[in-house]
């Protein structure tokens, strides 16, 4: 898939714009209590990108099976699916310039309808689906365009407080044009009480930011009688144009 | 008022949470079938040029125990000094080496082991060349914000001290903290500290 473009048709150059640090949630949260002992404590060093973060691989459609955006299927028994609440997720990739990220690649995985992981370390007593195993993924289209196919996750309970439960959530890692943009983060549900209650959400400070996370439920993109769709937007970082930056002779 | 700049906010991080082989690494993590191979597990084939070499990782907390649940990316360039990617318009890299890879660290030694080969050099922003390095990117349960740092090399002593990017560290006692060490035969240990007097030496880049 092709890279940024300039209007001449040429791959992108530009840095990324810096990282808003203030809206991401900070390393040391220890609310979320993991944190405490896996935050880095001394300053970033601060550097504009140089080639090294300006580039990045790219993924072919062509690396993609049938089934890679199926979680309802991709795992299950032929002619089985999984259990659960049926649900399409879709929505665009962009970047901070609203410009859609074509190529961009998205994983995601989740839980169970019941909250459960497919996962050696996972212990809660909610059963495994044998027809779900929760991971898929997919590349975005030309404008940046993305769908999948899956069940709606349940909540889960984690060892954080003696009584802290996980929002339904759907976890994506997303990977765009340039090594500095990748992200990972987590998608939830439009209406869902836990959001607000959760340790990990609420490591993120901004609550305007962390409404950007919460997938709105779209009726109109629904299927009747099959699915309902929720939307889902993911920002990357934005790219300087390199138009007017000084640039040496084989740089 | 002024005219708005339409600008968006990037989507906030959160973090990859203990579950994150089933997403990135399922046939590690036993959920074999669904991915014919986990993404990025091989970097090199028989045709890919440059010297081979083994990079062996561990990732290390507040109390010096490794972490047994993170996942590391990296990317770098060929042995030329060129990446294999779109933006990269000095030429082309080598078509057999991808330049980028995905581990996840071993769930009993914490230990992660790339296969790859050793990056050339390539140009800071005026021209300079950095030292080869290979760019590092880590997510693990815990961490809220992928963390970016570099490795470079031990016994690429000359290059490391004319990098750029090294010359930028105020604090000199901490450059070794980027630069992994030749154990010989082309095996480089590269430890990673997430806190403590070693910590590593984090970017915002
Ligand atoms: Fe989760």
């Amino acid at each position: 898939m092709p890279a940024d473009k300039t209007p001449n048709g040429n791959p992108e150059t530009g840095a990324f714009f810096q990282r808003d640090r203030l809206w991401h949630p900070p390393a040391f949260t220890p609310t979320y209590k993991t944190s405490v002992l896996r935050s880095p404590q001394k300053a970033l060093l601060s550097l504009d990108n140089t080639i090294s973060e300006i580039t990045g691989p790219v993924f072919g459609h062509d690396m993609l099976g049938e089934l890679d955006n199926d979680l309802i299927h991709n795992f299950a028994k032929p002619g089985e699916s999984a259990i659960g609440e049926r649900i399409i997720v879709y929505g665009r990739v962009l970047d901070e310039r609203g410009k859609g990220v074509p190529g961009a690649l998205l994983e995601f995985w989740q839980a169970n309808a019941g909250g459960r992981y497919r996962h050696k370390k996972e212990g809660y007593i909610a059963a495994l689906d044998p027809n779900f195993g929760g991971c898929g993924r997919t590349i975005a289209d030309e404008d940046g365009n993305y769908a999948f196919r899956t069940i709606k996750p349940g909540p889960y309970p984690w060892p954080n407080g003696v009584n802290d439960w996980r929002p339904a959530h759907i976890h994506f890692s997303v990977f765009g044009h340039g090594f500095a943009q990748r992200l990972i983060t987590q998608m939830y549900f439009e209406g869902d009480p836990l959001i607000w209650l959760c340790p990990i959400v609420r490591t993120i400070p901004d609550r305007a930011a962390i409404e950007t996370l919460i997938a709105a439920l779209d009726m109109q993109a629904t299927i009747p009688m099959d699915a309902r769709a929720y939307k889902f937007d993911i920002v990357l970082r934005g790219r300087r144009s390199s138009l007017f930056e000084n640039r040496l002779e084989g740089n | 008022m002024v005219q708005s700049l339409n600008r968006l906010k990037e989507s906030p991080s959160q973090t990859a949470g203990p579950y994150v082989h089933i997403g990135l690494t399922p046939n590690f993590c036993g959920i074999p079938g669904v991915f014919e191979e986990d993404l990025g597990a091989r970097m090199v084939n028989d045709k890919t040029k440059g010297e081979r070499i083994t990079v062996r990782t561990r990732v290390f907390d507040g109390t010096g125990t490794p972490l047994k649940d993170a996942l590391i990316e990296i990317w770098q360039a060929d042995s030329d000094g060129l990446y294999n990617s779109p933006s990269e318009l000095r030429g082309q890299a080598d078509p057999n080496f991808t330049g980028w890879g995905r581990k996840p660290t071993d769930m009993v030694s914490g230990e992660c082991v790339f296969e790859t080969i050793k990056p050339g050099r390539a140009p800071f922003k005026d021209g300079r060349m950095m030292a080869p390095h290979i760019s590092f990117w880590i997510v693990a349960r815990g961490i809220n914000l992928g963390l970016q740092t570099r490795m470079y090399f031990s016994d690429e002593e000359a290059a490391n001290a004319e990098d750029p990017v090294l010359a930028r560290i105020e604090h000199r006692l901490r450059v070794p903290t980027l630069i992994a060490e030749h154990k010989g035969g082309g095996v480089y240990e590269f430890d990673i500290h997430l806190q403590g007097d070693r910590e590593t030496v984090f970017f915002d880049i």
